[in-house]
């Protein structure tokens, strides 16, 4: 599934981001890496965009955008309580990058 | 004595020595630049681009001289920010960099620390809002970040000028060191491999142009066309790269900018679990929650937004401002006079008299007139600014703003448009993406700037005294709806291209700096001013010049033979189809390029009346009612005055950009009014 089916509340652990160019780019930059936690906060009083916990802080991206995100629903993840700086990621695989 | 003086701080200063400040968005770098430097800063655009670069003396440390860099999350050639910082660091060596990091925000301020390592310039850590991490009770290990980074950290408070002064020592000794810092190598895996190999491919090339190899060989790994064309790789090492790469992504099962992103945050977040021990969230953290369950509440955020936007034009424009902005002009007023009874005593030239008070004194005097309004609302602004509520505004009206293909970034420049488009066409320099400024700033003056207000109010006076209110609203309404179509329209012609993408950090609300706002308020007094004197100076002269002299340069006693009602003769037929052909209407138009409310007072003077009050009883006379709300359509709509202008031509970056977007908007305006009045004319006679 992707980020911008994820209710607001929820948590999710990122796959990978698809398409390309500066977009992509930044999203990874900004730390949208695979194994990320991030928590989806808030939806803009118009529906879009949404705001993200990750990290330890917070981000805001179109729901478009947040399609070309990949990710993998985190049930154990509720707002407020383990979506707090380094919580997210610590628990990643560290055996180097997964294909696809 | 002077000299002596002279000898003995030409011994001090033997050397200055630059040093760049850089940092993310929302660290705290504008505060730190001005605890850094006070009031000794100076403001300049970098070298070709109208990205500003400030620079200042260090207060107490002349030999240090700090560049402000734009705030940027990582040195990729995307942005012009981030453009501008890579060539600033690449070609200009500054001695070091000050990399200022958010310790609440640690990991995802690291990522640009790690690519700034790989520049092997002299660089200390500077660990911003170190008291907030305290405070909520978390614990940072600045040896073991010292250690793992093989860089110096200081812990600092930038708002409270904590920590600053031992960084500064800290930064000194750096600069003393003769040896080189040890560099840090954190690459790993098979990109370790990769990076490895094409250093070695571009070794010789990166030296003979003058760049950092690591920096080079990370950089071309991740894909980056401007740097391959620098450094002139050939067809053969272009290949060889290729391969490289290749082998690395077949091995990785990413692609390469994935996997360079990657690998940087996995050492970050290695880094981060051995250095930082947290348990749950930041205080600030937690309170910005709070206040944004109320401040972008899914119902009240934006009626919140609306309210605030109001109180800050009706303490701008209202009570508050006029007072200010009143007792501002009356001094104004109170120095011409007496300076224009002191020529007259004096016995000047009747001519240079004129001169200085028909020209300079009334045209730079009624632009001076608006410093106390732009300084209330940029003060205003900036508070809401500095707090972080703006990236909240900006995040709750992107979806309507998309529609006329912009982001929520162009919302707050939009909006001071309503007070002056001067600050607001200056504002755009905030936005990221030179399509996004350029439809801002094309757009903004259609919104009814406050200078226009005196023109609605004498004609709403002399024609529609009983609709008053509506006439007012329906003008500022017909602006946004104006700006709206031609927001539509361009987008879909000339101003194609996709919008940037709108991925925005939302700072944590924070108490603003009074420095930063007072120097903040400061700059932009200065920047006005200097505009008042320069640009708005001469525009004045040539205005006057035109007003006062006949076609064979002879003095004119009435206005009526002026060069300028020659002009205004001249196209005034333009104006038949709008239905005001009269060709002191046309002349009051291009006076009012001056600045907007001269086309009352110029009105005032060609129609031969004493007091521009009296105005409202004989315009009747010149226009019909609905040529006369054509005349205000055109001038709601029309090129915005000389200072707007020129701040147009200064953000666009060219001539040609500015003079087209003053064009555009003229026919915009000549188009509407025209509407206006041809179908108007069907209803009404």
């Amino acid at each position: 599934m992707t980020l911008e089916q994820i209710e607001v509340g929820q948590g999710a652990i990122i796959k990978q981001i698809r398409g390309h160019g500066p977009l992509r780019r930044r999203l990874l930059e900004m730390g949208l890496t695979p194994h990320t936690e991030v928590c989806v906060r808030k939806m803009a009083p118009m529906g879009d965009p949404i705001e993200l916990r990750l990290r330890g802080y917070s981000l805001t991206l179109r729901k478009e955008d947040a399609a070309l995100i990949d990710v993998i629903l985190n049930e154990s993840i509720a707002q407020g309580e383990h979506t707090g700086p380094n919580h997210g990621h610590r628990h990643r695989h560290r055996g180097g990058l997964q294909r696809g | 004595m002077v000299i002596v003086i002279a000898i003995v701080e030409g011994y001090n200063v033997d050397k200055t020595y630059t040093i760049a400040l850089i940092g993310n968005q929302n660290s705290g770098k504008t505060t730190l630049f001005n605890q850094l430097t006070g009031s000794n800063q100076h403001v300049g655009n970098f070298p070709g681009v109208t990205v500003e670069q400030k620079r200042g003396n260090v207060v107490g440390n002349k030999m240090l001289e700090v560049v402000d860099l734009p705030g940027i999350y990582s040195l990729s050639p995307y942005t012009l920010e981030e453009m501008v910082t890579r060539d600033f660091l690449i070609r200009e060596k500054p001695d070091a960099i000050i990399n200022i990091v958010d310790a609440t925000n640690l990991e995802r301020n690291l990522y640009l620390t790690l690519q700034l390592l790989d520049l092997q310039i002299p660089m200390v850590l500077a660990l911003n809002m170190m008291d907030e991490v305290r405070n909520s009770g978390h614990y940072i290990d600045l040896n073991a970040i010292q250690l793992q980074l093989n860089t110096p950290v200081f812990p600092i408070s930038a708002l409270n000028n904590e920590g600053v002064h031992e960084m500064l020592t800290g930064l000194v000794q750096l600069l003393n060191q003769q040896d080189e810092q040890p560099w840090l190598d954190y690459c790993s895996g098979e990109v370790h491999s990769a990076v490895h190999a094409i250093r070695h491919l571009i070794q010789e090339k990166a030296e003979v142009k003058a760049i950092p190899v690591r920096f080079a060989a990370a950089k071309l790994f991740e894909g980056d066309e401007p740097l391959e064309q620098v450094l002139q790789l050939d067809s053969h090492d272009l290949d060889l790269l290729n391969r490289i790469i290749a082998h690395a992504e077949e091995h990785l099962g990413v692609d390469r900018e994935a996997a360079m992103v990657d690998m940087r945050y996995q050492f970050i977040d290695a880094l981060s679990v051995e250095v930082q021990s947290k348990q749950g969230e930041s205080q600030e953290s937690i309170r910005s929650q709070k206040i944004d369950q109320f401040l972008t509440h899914r119902y009240w955020g934006i009626p919140l937004f609306f309210f605030s936007m109001l109180s800050v034009f009706w303490i701008t424009f209202g009570p508050v401002g006029t007072w200010f902005s009143d007792f501002f002009v009356a001094g104004i007023d109170h120095f011409t006079s007496w300076v224009d009874l002191s020529l007259e005593t004096f016995g000047l030239n009747p001519i240079l008299h004129s001169l200085v008070i028909d020209g300079v004194f009334a045209g730079v005097g009624s632009v001076l007139g608006f410093l106390p309004i732009i300084i209330i609302l940029f003060f205003l602004l900036s508070i809401l600014e500095d707090t972080g509520y703006m990236a909240r505004v900006a995040f709750m009206m992107d979806q309507l703003m998309r529609k006329i293909g912009l982001s929520g970034r162009s919302v707050v420049p939009m909006l001071m448009g309503f007070g002056c488009s001067v600050p607001a066409i200056m504002a755009t320099r905030t936005l990221s993406g030179a399509r996004d400024r350029k439809m801002t700033i094309l757009l903004t003056p259609f919104l009814s700037c406050s200078a226009k207000v005196p023109i609605y109010a004498v004609f709403t006076a002399a024609f529609f005294v009983k609709q008053q209110a509506l006439v007012m609203f329906s003008l500022y309404l017909g602006g946004v709806i104006i700006a709206i179509l031609s927001g539509y329209l361009l987008k879909s012609t000339v101003m194609k291209g996709n919008p940037v993408p709108f991925v925005l950090e939302l700072p944590a609300y924070r108490m603003p700096n009074a420095r930063s706002v007072a120097l903040n308020l400061y700059d932009k007094a200065k920047d006005f001013l200097t505009r008042a004197f320069t640009v708005i100076f001469l525009g004045t002269i040539v205005i006057w010049f035109l007003q006062s002299f006949d076609m064979h340069f002879n003095w004119v006693e009435s206005s009526e033979q002026s060069l300028m009602a020659l002009v205004g003769r001249f196209i005034s037929p333009i104006f038949q189809p709008l239905g005001f052909n009269d060709w002191r209407a046309s002349t009051a138009l291009l006076a009012g390029i001056t600045a907007k409310e001269a086309v009352v007072s110029s009105l005032a003077i060609l129609l031969n009346v004493g007091e521009a009050s009296q105005v409202t009883e004989v315009l009747p006379t010149l226009f019909s009612p609905v040529a006369a709300y054509a005349y205000l359509v055109f001038t709601l709509l029309y090129m915005p005055c000389v200072a707007a202008f020129a701040a147009t031509r200064r953000e666009w970056g060219s001539w040609r950009g500015a003079i087209g977007a003053v064009s555009f908007q003229t026919g915009v305006a000549w188009l509407m009014a025209f509407l206006v009045y041809q179908i108007g004319s069907l209803f009404w006679v």
